[in-house]
Parts: C-alpha cells; structure tokens; sequence
C-alpha cells in the first residue's frame, strides 16, 4: 500500500475518532479509556509480526516480550471495561434522563431476547 | 528493502477484509457507548473485532516462531486476566496507566525488532554478495547499488519507536504515582526543563541521523538503541515533574500518545487495522486532554511544564492560624437529616479512603427521611476522566443523581447542605476571587453558594496542590474531620439513631 493511501486512511479515522468519541457521555469516559486502551492492545499484531522474521535470541527476546505486553493489554483492558460496564448496565435502577425512553425500550428487547 | 514488508504485508484481499471487518467493529463498538446501558454490548462488539484482527494476522504466510508466539500469548492471557479481576474499582487510574504503558513498551520493542531484521537483511546481503564477488568485488557493487531502507518505513519506525518508549516511561511513571511506590509530588531535578529541553534536542537530532542514513550499509543500531534510551529519559522528565492532581491529563495524553504511535507502526507494517485502531484511540485521548485541560482552565502545555503545585507557587503568604468550625458526626448528622436537600461533593479523597460504598448507605438513610440527594462531579475530580463515575456507580448510585457541574452549580443556592468528601481544590473559591492563586480561572463546583457547607477531611493540611482553601475558613462550612470511610459511617450510625 503506498503511504499516500495510508494517510488518507489515517486522516479519515482521525474524523470519524473525533466524531463517534466527542459523544460519548461524560460517566463513561473511565469505561471509554480503558476500552480505547484496549484497542490500542492491537500492537499485538505488529508483535506477531516481527517475531516471525526474528533469527536470533535477543529478536524472539523483544517479540516475546511485545507478544506478552500486547496481549496483557488486550485481555485485561477489555476484561476490566466489561467490570465497569457491567455495573453501568440495566439492572435494577433505570436511568432517568433524557434517553429514558428510549432506554427503557432497549431495555425491553434485551429482556425479551 | 522494503520487499522483506511487502512479503509480509496483508497478501490477499481476504486479510485486507477481514481487518476492514475488524476496524469497523471497533467504531461500533465506541459508537455503543452513547446510551450507558448498551456500552456494554459495545465493549463485547469491540473485543470481537479484536478476535478477528489476531486470528487474521496469526493465519498469515510468513507467520512463525509458533512456540514463543503461543507462550507470549498464554502469558499475557493469565497476567492480563487475573490483574483485571482483582484491581479495586477505585484503582482504575493506575490500571489503565500500566495497561496503557504496555501497550507503548510493546509498540516500542516493534519498532526495534523491525530495525534489527533490516540490519539483518543488510548482513544477509553483504555475505552474498562476497560469495559471488569477493571482498573487492562486493565493496565495488556496494558503492554501485545503493540499497536503501525507504523512508516510508523508516520514518514511521522512528516515530513509533519515540513515543512509544515515551509512553511506556511516563505511563509507569504515572502508576507508580497512582499507587504511591513513587511520591506523588511533583519530583524534578533542578533545572528540569532545560534537561528536558535538551533531551528532546538530542532526540530529534537523532531520528534526523538515523533518517538520513538508511542505506542498508549505514543502519545504526547502536544510535537507534540509544534513542530509545533518550526517549525513555524525556518520559521520566517530562511526567515526574507532574502532580497527582494532573493525572486526569497526563493519562489522557498519555493514551492519545499510544494511539498515535500504534498508528505510526501501522503505517511502518502496512496495517489498516492498526493505523485506524491507532488513530481512534489518538482521538480519544486527545479529546480527554483537551476537555480535562479545560476543566482546569490551563493549556495542556502549562500542564506539562510549569510544575504545577510546586511548593515555589505563590500564595502561602500568611501563615496564621485562621479560626475554623469543626462538628462532630452526631452534629453533622442532625444538620444533614433536618435538611431539604443534600449535595454530595466527591473527590480523590472517597476514591482513596473506598468510602463509596458507606455514602450511598448515608445517601439512602437521608432519602428514607425525605432529604433530596444530589452529587455533583467536576470534571477532574479523582485521577481520571470520570473517575468517580465510575466508583459511584459500583455503589449502584443512579444515574440521575450524578450531575456535571455546570449543572449543579445553579442550583447550589437553593441547597440546604453540600457534604464535600476528599475533595478540595475542585471547591475552593480562590479559583473565582483570588487572581493571585495558582487555580484562579479554574471552573468549580461553587459549594460556598450553598447555605451550609460541611467538609470531610482527615486535617487542616492543605490540599494536595499546596493551595490553602478559604471554603474551611467560611463561616457557613464546618469541618468534620477524621477518615472519610469512617466518619461517613459513624453519620450513618447516627442518623439511624435520630
């Protein structure tokens, strides 16, 4: 791919980031950090990756490193955002604002389901 | 040589897809987040997505070394799992702090590993080369054929390498601060800015040499290690200096950092999942900063360099003992349960005595006698964004109790008593009257609007800014001092007694 392609890649996700991020709500920006944080744990596939061309220890030293730090970030970032979430979820009180209604609907189909 | 990539870059349309299919399940999933309760759906969607980018990438040609690949996995699996469920909720800051470093240390190491298979690609050549010509022969075709790493890989190697040894220092910085293995205070050397000044100098120049000799005979590793080196000194320099009341700002930064540098290493390996999970992470974290910045009044630069709550700021003028009110539980209890309406004002301080759990219980026994409660949250209060969201939440207080501050502070005249827990600088009025405070400017919930004002805290000492509160001082605020937890607990007992 060449890097003119990958910038315009890059300049669009920087859109749509701002975009669909600015309207996530104020309580959820520990959940949104830590979920974003997660995602940034895809460096994992740039470790599996290099450690496939390494050829000597000190290489498969750095790519098993990279391997374990990606994939701890990955696992806990999305295991600890569930935890959070989990108590932000339809349970017991009902969240009274503006988007009651519509909550409550969501909240119906999920019970259905 | 940037064949060795080419080869390794996604080789089908299918992978290309697949990580098509993977990034937009990581927009969905944030886009979730907007209604709280489909968040976590949101998350799941998210993880999904990140399932599919690893299965992609481990289904690849070129893909090896399955033993280490396997082990690093498992490790990190376990590690990862067992430190997410045991991490208290009000631990979270420096949770997401040390993920966040991993996550720049990791993308660090890449940019490494990358830089040695060149070096590697180079020696392979080289040993040809003299098999075909001889040692004369080969310097001829060498001085001939220059090879050249191309800059489109090199320059974004460089970038990933820097920041993201940057952020790795400086986020285990800001967790060792969050989990006091390292003082919170602001640490810095004398002449700290000129060091860092300095650093980054070396830094930059550097990179510059480093990007001008890629000619696969001029590849340099000892220079490239020395700047991960110098970069891992700009993250200690820069984040040391910085208090734990900047936190909210600097774990923001920190993570919009990550991002971009996961971004610069998608460019380096011709990754679309990588560039756009990078990116989006960089947005969100820009635009934390950017809104915990204004929380605070002050540009993200004077955050990270004026070494905010120095002890050097001005201020502490007059030493004089003032007179102050102080009650005990069974006072503040009377005055709490013969009120209308009660706002609750946390702070670090609820997160760090874990009296989340105690307050709601003290909420519920002056709701069981008809008191209104309300909590108002600033923007920074806690050490991340959204911190004691996430804590009241745990103690499964509505929603609809927690309100921002521009929209508490209305109506915080009509309130009978605020109860300010651990929190301080967020409600001292300095920051409205006083233009010689170092937070004068700041946005605060204004709890010296409201008829009574009782303040928990352990003593007088001021806050963790340095800055003397003149709300204790204010003939309408009493003290209750003591631990959070424990005070909140005993009101709990006395209520229940009136």
């Amino acid at each position: 791919m060449n890097l003119v392609t990958e910038i315009t890649i890059l300049v669009l996700a920087v859109f749509v980031g701002f975009e669909v991020i600015s309207k996530v709500p104020t309580t959820l920006h520990t959940p949104l950090m830590s979920q974003t944080n997660a995602i940034h744990g895809i460096v994992l596939l740039g470790g599996l990756i290099v450690v496939g061309y390494s050829n000597d220890f000190l290489g498969e030293l750095i790519g098993f490193i990279a391997i374990v730090f990606g994939t701890i970030n990955i696992v806990g970032g999305f295991m600890v955002t569930d935890r959070m979430l989990e108590m932000f979820g339809p349970k017991k009180k009902k969240p009274a604002s503006v988007e009651a209604a519509s909550d409550s609907a969501t909240d119906s189909t999920e019970a259905g389901s | 040589m940037s064949t060795v990539y080419a080869a390794l870059a996604p080789d089908s349309s299918l992978v290309a897809i697949l990580y098509i299919v993977s990034f937009s399940l990581f927009i969905i999933g944030i886009k979730q987040g907007t209604p709280p309760t489909s968040a976590r759906r949101g998350n799941m969607i998210a993880a999904v997505g990140m399932a599919i980018a690893v299965i992609t990438t481990l289904c690849q040609k070129g893909i090896g070394n399955w033993g280490i690949i396997i082990g690093g996995i498992l490790v990190g699996t376990i590690i990862g799992a067992v430190a997410s469920k045991r991490v208290k909720m009000t631990e979270m800051p420096q949770m997401v702090a040390l993920y966040n470093g991993l996550g720049g240390g990791a993308i660090a190491l890449i940019a490494w590993s990358e830089y040695r298979e060149w070096i590697h690609q180079a020696n392979e050549i080289k040993d040809l080369s003299n098999a075909a010509f001889g040692p004369v022969g080969s310097e001829i075709v060498a001085a001939h054929a220059s090879i050249s790493v191309s800059l489109e890989v090199l320059i974004p190697t460089l970038l990933a390498m820097v920041i993201g040894s940057i952020s790795f220092w400086g986020s285990n910085v800001a967790f060792g601060k969050l989990q006091e293995l390292i003082p919170s205070q602001p640490l810095s050397l004398p002449g700290q800015k000129i060091i860092n000044g300095l650093l980054l100098a070396v830094l930059i120049a550097g990179c510059v040499y480093l990007g001008f000799n890629n000619d696969i005979g001029d590849l340099n590793q000892p220079v490239f290690i020395l700047m991960l080196v110098v970069a891992a000194l700009l993250g200690l320099g820069v984040v040391l200096p910085i208090g734990g009341a900047d936190m909210p700002v600097v774990i923001s930064l920190l993570n919009a950092f990550t991002g971009l540098s996961a971004a610069a290493a998608g460019i380096a390996l011709d990754n679309t999942a990588l560039i756009v999970a990078g990116t989006l992470v960089g947005s969100s974290g820009t635009i934390l900063t950017l809104e915990m910045a204004t929380a605070m009044n002050r540009s993200v630069a004077n955050i990270l360099f004026a070494g905010f709550g120095s002890p050097a700021t001005g201020g502490g003028g007059d030493q004089e003992q003032r007179p102050y009110r102080s009650l005990n539980a069974q006072d503040a209890a009377i005055a709490l349960a013969y009120a209308d309406s009660v706002v609750i004002v946390p702070g670090y301080g609820l997160a760090v005595a874990q009296a989340q759990h105690t307050v709601k219980e003290m909420a519920d026994e002056l709701e069981k006698k008809g008191v209104s409660v309300n909590y108002a949250i600033h923007p920074v209060a806690g050490r991340m964004p959204g911190h004691m969201n996430v804590l009241l939440a745990e103690a499964d207080v509505p929603y609809d109790q927690l309100k921002e501050m521009d929209e508490i502070n209305p109506e915080l005249p009509q309130t009978d008593v605020c109860v300010v827990i651990g929190a301080n600088d967020v409600t001292n009025p300095a920051a409205k009257t006083d233009e010689s405070s170092p937070i004068y400017g700041m946005p605060i919930i204004e709890v010296d609007e409201a008829q009574q004002v009782l303040v928990l805290k352990r003593s007088m000492s001021a806050g963790f800014a340095g800055i003397d509160n003149d709300l204790f001082y204010n003939e309408k605020t009493a003290m209750v001092f003591g631990d959070a937890k424990q005070t909140v607990q005993d009101i709990v007992t006395e209520l229940g007694n009136l």
